[in-house]
């Protein structure tokens, strides 16, 4: 117990939990209708734009998450695109704009010199370094994400469901299709900071998947895929700080003991 | 081949003549259509029928590519078509048309001023719906009257009541809370009627409803559809079941190329039989 009180009494941690749990929480928003619409790839993808992004907005001086917002929606309404263009292969798209882009952010940052970058920290997240003006810009951008999410939730499962008898009864599929892009790509570059390029396509699986083994409802896998990643984050992040172990890699491993155990529950509830 | 004069022509007020609405279809190679229309009886007159949708010279198809040319028809209130041809013959691109989702190449499609834009019940084939989507009947019913909602974020009691409705007239209020991936075949196509219920009291459009259904839930499926149709909605089905023990409707649209026909269903049988 006093190790837990001593955890939070550093800044740092308190600005890793109260992030984590927001952009945990926004990715397993995200993450139901990019699984359930066999769309996960797209997660990693942008992430990977995003290390680009990043990368180039380091060099260049600007902003990074700033910069990155908009590159990574752009791309975002790219990958949705051409995914939808049945003439070309959804999954070889992602790959090719996300293999770019990672080289794209390497080249960049290698050539130009005197720039210090640490690309670890951009792989793999730099969770525990997280700066006062990190924490405004993800609060206000993590409750955006809920606000926009909350107020499409009716469209956005019609969508995921069935898209082309939304849009025959008139829902704005181009609209909410565009939206939908934006808050995945604002969770990706938000996630980004905290999980790093690689690993933070599992805040935005995991949950749902773990979810959808034990509930059978829309609502209940949103809901349940809300709380397993916001539980899992905290005990990730405990078990990090403890063990003195990867912080997001700790992360990414409790999320993968959840999904184990909800599909053993599932299997079990099943014979 | 012309069509052949099929029923007694209702009047059409505006051009002071009597038409057949089996002479409405024009086939691809603006053939003369040969008909002669009969004169009234008090019966026809007492049974004028309002057209629901006109299709006006429409060439529908995509990338420059026509797959339906110059097709002319009109759907009347309380029909029930079948439409039918092989595959490629354009029956899913006409739907698409009907529904708004493919612009008309050429020509136009004119709907009753009743028939609000939106409020058409769509129902997909089945294949086309992830069978292991996690989602509760009644969210999937629901999501039929999302045309009411336009920029509204959440529900409202009506829509509610709506979907409620929609569950009773097809007898399956006892699925509500129970997941659609625990549901048999049919019971899906159900909740998917359903849903397209709850969107629309005028006019149904289904891609092939009964595919994957045996033989006693494609019998109970029809029977359901025809029940509806009695109820006064207009029906509009792509199907392949056309032999004589599984006759349902009243018309039929035979999309070939070459060679289209719309006519009521027994003139249809005399047509195939001909050939």
């Amino acid at each position: 117990m006093n190790n837990l009180l001593e955890i939070f009494s550093y800044t740092f941690m308190v600005r890793a939990l109260i992030v984590g749990v927001l952009i945990s929480l926004c990715s397993a928003l995200v993450g139901v209708p990019l699984v359930l619409r066999k769309n996960s790839m797209i997660g990693d993808g942008l992430s990977h734009v995003a290390f680009g992004a990043f990368a180039i907005a380091t060099v260049l001086g600007f902003a990074p998450v700033e910069f990155a917002i908009p590159v990574v929606v752009l791309s975002s309404f790219f990958i949705l695109r051409l995914s939808e263009n049945s003439k070309i292969n959804g999954d070889a798209a992602i790959a090719i704009v996300s293999a770019s882009a990672l080289a794209i952010g390497t080249f960049a940052v290698s050539v130009v010199e005197g720039i210090n970058v640490d690309l670890n920290s951009y792989l793999f997240g730099s969770i525990l370094s997280l700066g006062e003006s990190d924490v405004l810009i993800s609060i206000i951008l993590s409750i955006a994400v809920l606000a926009l999410y909350i107020l499409s939730y009716h469209k956005i499962f019609a969508l995921t469901f069935d898209q082309k008898f939304a849009q025959s009864i008139g829902v704005r599929v181009g609209l909410y299709n565009a939206i939908f892009a934006v808050l995945c790509s604002v969770v990706v570059v938000l996630g980004m900071r905290l999980m790093g390029a690689l690993l933070i396509s599992s805040l935005i699986i995991f949950p749902t998947l773990s979810g959808s083994q034990i509930f059978k409802t829309f609502k209940s896998v949103v809901i349940s895929g809300v709380f397993i990643s916001s539980i899992s984050f905290v005990l990730g992040l405990v078990i990090s700080y403890l063990c003195s172990t990867p912080t997001s890699s700790t992360i990414v491993l409790v999320n993968l003991a959840v999904f184990l155990l909800a599909k053993l529950l599932s299997s079990i509830k099943n014979t | 081949m012309g069509l052949e004069p099929i029923w007694i022509a209702p009047f059409d007020f505006k051009s002071n003549a009597y038409t057949n609405s089996a002479t409405r279809a024009s086939s691809l190679n603006h053939e003369q259509t040969n008909y002669t229309t009969l004169a009234p009886s008090s019966q026809t007159i007492y049974n004028y029928k309002v057209s629901l949708i006109k299709l006006k010279n429409l060439s529908l198809g995509y990338n420059n590519q026509s797959i339906l040319e110059n097709l002319n028809l009109e759907i009347d209130e309380g029909d029930f078509i079948c439409i039918v041809g092989p595959n490629g013959a354009g029956k899913s691109t006409l739907i698409k048309g009907i529904l708004k989702l493919l612009k008309p190449q050429k020509g136009k499609i004119v709907y009753n001023k009743n028939l609000k834009q939106n409020f058409v019940g769509y129902m997909p084939q089945e294949t086309k719906v992830d069978a292991n989507f996690p989602a509760s009947v009644y969210e999937i019913v629901l999501s039929g009257t999302l045309n009411r909602l336009g920029a509204r974020p959440f529900y409202q009691k009506s829509e509610k009541t709506l979907a409620k409705n929609a569950l009773k007239t097809l007898k399956i209020e006892h699925l509500a809370r129970k997941n659609f991936c625990d549901l048999s075949g049919g019971q899906r196509q159900k909740v998917l009627l359903a849903r397209s219920l709850a969107a629309t009291t005028k006019l149904l459009i289904l891609d092939e409803p009964a595919n994957n259904l045996d033989r006693d839930a494609r019998t109970s499926f029809y029977q359901t559809l025809t029940d509806l149709n009695k109820q006064g909605i207009t029906i509009l089905m792509i199907t392949h079941d056309l032999d004589h023990d599984t006759l349902i409707g009243n018309k039929v649209l035979s999309l070939r190329p070459g060679s289209i026909f719309f006519g009521n269903v027994k003139d249809f049988y005399k047509k195939v039989h001909h050939e």
